[in-house]
């Protein structure tokens, strides 16, 4: 039997439809997960059996919280992306996000102008569908602060959770997404 | 850090839990305020319900995990689902968990079958510390009576399942009463707000904390002059210089150093994963674990409660691995000896077990488990039992009793053992277990090499595929669970011969790898050596020596391993041996000789 998990950083407070994801998650030969047919995990057991062609995602950081990362980050010191530190950027306002404007290969809609904005990125994902938020946090300890203070969850600023409505996150899993 | 607090909400479907949750995060202002205007337009349970076809249903299908901090402690909350058909969803939430909300609509008669349901299981699953969340009383006008009525038989619920913290809580989820804030509609009550009695239970004041435990979860061997064991240490602490104890081996030595990450520490505490080096070499694998001032049992015989979760009933002719800490081995459930009516309590004898279901059963393992009693120490004490054909979990276990009385089938210990056989035979005895195609020459070099063994006065068994069809095995066919029986069988009767102190070789095609895997658990690591016959089907096909290769093409045999059916090679065999040239006796000399070369004759 081989057995080939693939260690990856989702929490389960990032989205509702991760909320419901096991550590170990199975997904069948098609790569896809069935949320309503997910193996008991009890205790810290984990069942790490699977046929051929089969795979395992496992989440280690299952239960921890942004909160939890970057108190970690800090104690820890850490090396982190600058994306995550708060900087005058160029960016246009799309809907309720800061799109960063980095090269040519964002291109405007009509009436979108650049304005220069200090932000930061919670969370990194695919360009141009991640959002900056606006913030001051340019040092670790200011990070940590800000994020015990947040008014709106994290994946807000991901224009991709919000297509298709609130099941987006779990259409594209099903799908093979993560 | 703030101290954590795990705990889950259960209780029967529209109790109230995911409602109960979502007041709580809004009353004490835990909300983002995306999800505070999403309630504008949804209900609570609309926060905590994250898939498609629970939003669609309306009903709660599997766990969810919610975070929340207030000013005086951390929470992770399990939503459970509250419809049978999910129990085993509710009982992943329990184990999580260190303290039940349990949810009661007090609009209902009487106690539901499932509160009774899922007391018994959060009680199964090791949990001390419960919240009777008496709801829904402002539909009976927040009558004191009412809440007695219920307190008493909440009362003798917890007398039964021996329940001595619990905490019989009157409130309105919906309407907010004594979820955070006292009510006003109550004054009767003068007991603490749910919110006030999570933040300060305390969860840990019984824990008995004497002893250590380090289960080895991988030996680490990066080159010759290291070799350290890995593991999570799940109990006490470890210092160098102690003395500990390998289970199951009963070998004591001392701790040389520790390493946490790519850190030499001193000394190592509860959770840590660590990397132990010894004052002396010891025989330890994955598995084994290490203790100190604590008694963990060794049985390959015990009784068991399971909370049954597959579809499929439980079986009794069936092979299970059983999953204990970081062990995995192959058991049988030898028999079951009741169902416990989740209701009342009371066992019923003569039924079939199947979902979601409680049973007691008594479980024979194919080797020695490491273990306790659940009720003594739990991390070695409760377990999974897995379906090795679909590698589905099919139960959750704890240990009832480590040494099983009411067995009839008792392995003898003799006085004579398998080592002293052995030695007075002058030989080690193991089995070297021969896997290739059909035609790939497995036979011809067992039978090679037993001659040469012999030669040599070595006393010998070659057990031969056919052979052992024609006999032992003449009721087993060649489909997938008699084919895993037939090797099931096989690796039996080498290891029976192995303790009689036999050099055992077997020629069979055993195409797949988790056959072999349990052969060699069956036959024990250390006297396992596989040997892969890797001549390639082109060569084999040519040879064709019993005209099956033909058959199987014309279509006259079907499952025929290389041509209808698959061949997994293995990954790590002890030893490859292409036998498309050159003669029987040269492979059967270079065999022997890395046998030699590696001390095992």
């Amino acid at each position: 039997m081989v057995l080939l998990p693939l260690l990856v950083g989702g929490r389960r407070d990032e989205e509702k439809s991760r909320a419901k994801e096991r550590v170990f998650s199975f997904r069948d030969v098609n790569q896809t997960w069935d949320p309503k047919n997910q193996r008991p995990e009890l205790w810290n057991l984990y069942n790490t059996r699977i046929h051929k062609g089969e795979s395992i995602r496992v989440f280690p950081l299952s239960n921890w919280t942004e909160k939890d990362i970057w108190q970690y980050i800090e104690k820890e010191k850490l090396e982190v992306v600058p994306l995550y530190y708060a900087k005058v950027r160029p960016v246009v306002k799309r809907g309720e996000n800061y799109i960063l404007v980095d090269d040519e290969r964002m291109r405007l809609n009509p009436g979108e102008e650049v304005e220069y904005k200090s932000v930061r990125f919670r969370t990194l994902g695919c360009y141009p569908l991640t959002g900056g938020t606006l913030s001051e946090a340019d040092t670790i300890e200011k990070i940590v602060e800000e994020t015990l203070h947040y008014q709106n969850s994290e994946r807000t600023t991901r224009v991709i959770d919000q297509d298709g409505g609130s099941a987006s996150m779990e259409v594209r899993k099903r799908e093979g997404y993560f | 850090m703030k101290d954590l607090l795990k705990f889950l909400t259960c209780g029967s479907v529209d109790d109230g839990k995911s409602t109960l949750i979502g007041r709580l995060l809004s009353d004490a202002n835990l909300l983002f305020q995306d999800q505070k205007e999403a309630l504008k337009t949804n209900s609570y349970a609309d926060l905590l319900d994250g898939l498609m076809a629970e939003r669609e249903q309306g009903i709660t299908i599997d766990v969810a995990y919610r975070y929340f901090t207030t000013e005086n402690r951390s929470f992770i909350v399990a939503d459970t689902p509250g419809h049978e058909q999910y129990t085993r969803n509710m009982a992943v939430g329990a184990s999580f968990a260190s303290l039940a909300v349990l949810l009661i609509d007090v609009t209902y008669g009487d106690l539901k079958v499932q509160t009774y349901r899922h007391a018994r299981i959060c009680r199964m699953m090791g949990i001390d510390y419960f919240v009777f969340a008496l709801n829904k009383m402002d539909k009976v006008d927040y009558a004191e009576d009412c809440y007695l009525s219920f307190k008493n038989k909440v009362q003798a619920l917890c007398e039964e399942l021996q329940i001595s913290h619990a905490c019989i809580l009157p409130i309105a989820a919906k309407k907010g009463d004594n979820v955070v804030f006292a009510s006003h509609n109550m004054p009767w009550y003068k007991g603490p707000t749910l919110l006030s009695y999570l933040e300060q239970v305390d969860v840990q004041e019984d824990k008995n904390l004497e002893g250590t435990i380090l289960p080895i979860q991988r030996v680490c061997r990066p080159n010759s002059s290291y070799r350290g064991y890995q593991g999570e240490l799940m109990r006490g602490s470890l210092a160098v210089g102690d003395e500990v104890y390998l289970l199951p081996t009963k070998e004591r030595c001392h701790i040389t150093s520790i390493l946490w990450g790519d850190k030499q520490v001193q000394e190592a505490c509860v959770h840590m994963p660590i990397s132990i080096e010894l004052d002396k070499d010891i025989d330890a694998s994955r598995g084994n674990v290490f203790v100190k001032d604590i008694r963990v049992g060794i049985s390959d015989h015990f009784e068991a409660k399971l909370i049954w979760m597959a579809e499929e009933q439980l079986s009794i002719t069936k092979s299970y691995y059983l999953k204990l800490s970081t062990q995995v081995i192959p058991v049988q459930i030898s028999s079951v000896l009741y169902q416990e009516d989740v209701e009342t309590g009371i066992h019923k004898t003569n039924v079939n077990i199947g979902k979601n279901d409680i049973a007691g059963v008594e479980i024979s393992a194919s080797q020695k488990v490491i273990l306790t009693e659940f009720e003594k120490e739990a991390l070695m004490g409760r377990f999974l039992l897995i379906d090795r054909i679909t590698n589905e979990t099919v139960a959750g276990g704890i240990v009832l009793n480590a040494q099983s009385v009411g067995n009839n089938l008792v392995w003898q210990e003799t006085d004579i053992t398998k080592e002293l056989r052995a030695t007075s035979l002058k030989q080690k005895p193991i089995t070297i277990w021969m896997t290739g195609l059909s035609g790939a020459g497995k036979s011809a070099l067992a039978n090679a090499l037993e001659k040469k063994l012999y030669a040599l006065n070595k006393h010998t068994m070659l057990l031969d595929g056919d052979n052992i069809r024609m006999g032992l095995n003449k009721d087993l066919k060649f489909k997938e669970a008699d084919r895993s029986e037939n090797i099931r069988r096989i690796a039996e009767v080498a290891k029976l011969m192995n303790d009689a102190g036999l050099i055992v070789m077997t020629a069979f095609i055993s195409p797949f790898e988790e056959d072999r895997q349990l052969a060699r658990d069956i036959i024990g690591q250390d006297a396992f050596y596989e040997v892969y016959v890797s001549t390639p089907l082109e060569v084999c096909e040519a040879r064709d020596v019993k005209g099956l290769y033909q058959k199987a093409r014309l279509g006259n045999i079907s499952n025929f391993t290389g041509i209808s059916s698959p061949y997994e090679v293995p990954e790590n065999p002890n030893y490859t041996m292409n036998m498309s040239e050159g003669s029987i006796e040269a492979a059967a000399d270079l065999l022997l000789e890395e046998l030699v070369k590696k001390g095992l004759i």
